[in-house]
């Protein structure tokens, strides 16, 4: 289970106007602003669920993912995720858990991908019988027979993306993190992709948390939708609130936005 | 610790993988030496009296200096870990159960190694060839021979730990090519890399040899060729350990501190 209560969260952000009289100041004497991604979120999410968390940029959900995967520290508020503050037992809580963030690469770039997938199965101290099996299992479900053994840095984005799921699975998480994991794919890739995780999830219960701004992966996906804006929560509910007859719900989407104080064209961008 | 050898182990076969890297090092490393070694030769040759190293421990310095330069320059840092630290790579080491000091450290150890790995054989191949007096000496003792691979060793963690702190430091700031570039030439010139450190003048010496800098390749450097030896040398060993200690302690410390106030850059 996954619990998330009133947390917050800020950065702290150097701040300037432009010009060299500007910067000059900022020599001696810097002005920092701070910024709240998240002020006060709360939800609970149980085992076995897909949930989609949306909003639009800098709405606060990367900050969110961080925080249940134990990589950031809330301000206030209490985070438990299968018994564990992910935060504070990030050595034992991360054996748990899958990342997936589809703007990074958790791959080694200068060597075939079975090298760092063998590096997974010691970071997280997989048997060896598990690591065997589980890596067919993969192999087999992603169809990575082919690119095993080439390089991480001259794999296309979509077969790149296989491997990274496959990498965050290879030691069998109860949870899955999935941070915009169809950006840049094709439409074949997203379809394979999408196919992948939802056996995932009803074959082997994996609960699986995913951002995204595809629509269409929400759709495919995921029942319950968590919305989050300007750091706080707006709508815990299925992707039947938002959707409204006759309109593709990106422009349903967009019509809930404007309905929220202040939320379409002022979006920031935070770190 | 399993985790952390495979680390190792996968860094050091990457880095087994760059040739071309190696011929360019080798080749620099030859002309670097012979350069030194002429210029060295003729403050020698115009007062041997006023010399404060023998000139044959000189050449051992500079040859072993060249063959070993990959262990302990430094200004070689690892590009994935500064890279990781400014475009936010690092949450992905984060989401795993892994420590970020020893993966780093093991991480640079192996980068070392394997550049070194590639590079020392030929250059102390040729280097015993050379006519005296431009050759590498045989080392003074077999005793001091084993002593200066064990402080070979200990300089290379110590080097290695002062990076860790460059890195920690570096997680703290969004841009940190200035104290980066600072802190590794202080250290490279306080290090006896552009200058042997009996060629400081005396007072200045004596304080240098207690700083960290001097057990990088200072100790082994000279300890092979006898130059460094005695109380002094059981002195110059023990601060190899009491600093290896402490670089160790405030590293950790900055990085663990780097866990928890992660400011992730870039999204």
């Amino acid at each position: 289970m996954i619990h998330m209560e009133n947390v917050v969260k800020t950065y702290k952000v150097a701040r300037r106007n432009a010009g060299a009289k500007a910067a000059f100041r900022a020599l001696f004497r810097r002005e920092y602003e701070l910024i709240r991604a998240l002020s006060g979120i709360s939800f609970t999410i149980e085992d076995g669920e897909m949930v989609a968390l949306l909003g639009p940029n800098g709405a606060g959900k990367s900050t969110t993912i961080k925080i249940l995967s134990g990589i950031l520290y809330p301000d206030s508020g209490r985070v438990e995720c299968n018994g564990f503050v992910p935060y504070k037992d990030r050595m034992r809580y991360t054996r748990e858990i899958g990342v997936v963030f589809g703007q990074r690469s958790q791959l080694f770039w200068d060597v075939p991908v079975a090298d760092s997938f063998e590096l997974l199965r010691d970071i997280y101290d997989i048997p060896e019988a598990d690591f065997r099996k589980n890596e067919a299992e993969l192999t087999e479900l992603l169809q990575l027979q082919e690119i095993l053994r080439t390089p991480a840095r001259q794999l296309s984005l979509g077969q790149r993306m296989r491997c990274e799921i496959a990498g965050s699975l290879l030691h069998s998480p109860k949870i899955l993190f999935l941070d915009e994991p169809t950006i840049g794919l094709d439409a074949v890739s997203k379809l394979a992709l999408r196919q992948f995780v939802k056996n995932l999830n009803e074959e082997k219960k994996t609960t699986v948390i995913l951002t995204t701004h595809d629509m269409q992966d929400v759709e495919a996906l995921s029942k319950r939708v968590i919305m989050i804006g300007k750091g706080k929560l707006l709508l815990d509910g299925t992707i039947d609130d938002i959707r409204k007859e006759g309109e593709s719900l990106d422009e349903s989407l967009v019509e809930f936005y404007e309905g929220i104080d202040g939320m379409t064209g002022k979006e920031e961008e935070q770190p | 610790m399993k985790k952390y050898l495979s680390f190792f182990r996968l860094r050091l076969q990457m880095g087994m993988q760059y040739r071309a890297a190696a011929f360019a090092g080798m080749a620099t490393q030859f002309f670097w030496g012979f350069m030194l070694i002429f210029a060295y030769h003729a403050f020698y040759e115009s007062n041997p009296s006023a010399f404060p190293m023998e000139f044959s421990a000189l050449v051992s310095y500079i040859w072993l200096q060249q063959a070993f330069l990959a262990l302990f320059i430094t200004w070689r840092f690892d590009n994935d870990i500064l890279a990781m630290i400014s475009d936010g790579g690092l949450a992905y080491e984060l989401a795993r159960p892994v420590s970020l000091y020893r993966m780093w450290f093991a991480k640079n150890l192996a980068m070392r190694l394997s550049e070194a790995a590639l590079r020392f054989a030929p250059v102390l191949l040729v280097a015993i060839l050379l006519p005296k007096p431009w050759g590498l000496s045989l080392p003074k003792s077999p005793l001091h021979f084993l002593l200066f691979l064990i402080t070979m060793v200990l300089g290379l963690l110590l080097t290695i730990a002062f990076l860790m702190i460059v890195y920690g430091l570096t997680t703290r700031m969004l841009t940190s090519y200035g104290i980066r570039i600072f802190l590794s030439s202080v250290m490279e010139f306080l290090s006896g890399q552009v200058i042997p450190l009996p060629f400081f003048p005396d007072r200045i010496r004596t304080v240098l040899e207690f700083l960290p800098s001097a057990g990088m390749q200072n100790v082994p450097l000279r300890i092979y060729s006898g130059d460094l030896t005695g109380e002094a040398m059981i002195r110059a060993i023990l601060l190899q350990l009491v600093w290896l200690s402490v670089f160790a302690a405030a590293g950790k410390l900055l990085l663990k501190s780097a866990e928890k106030r992660a400011v992730l850059q870039g999204g």
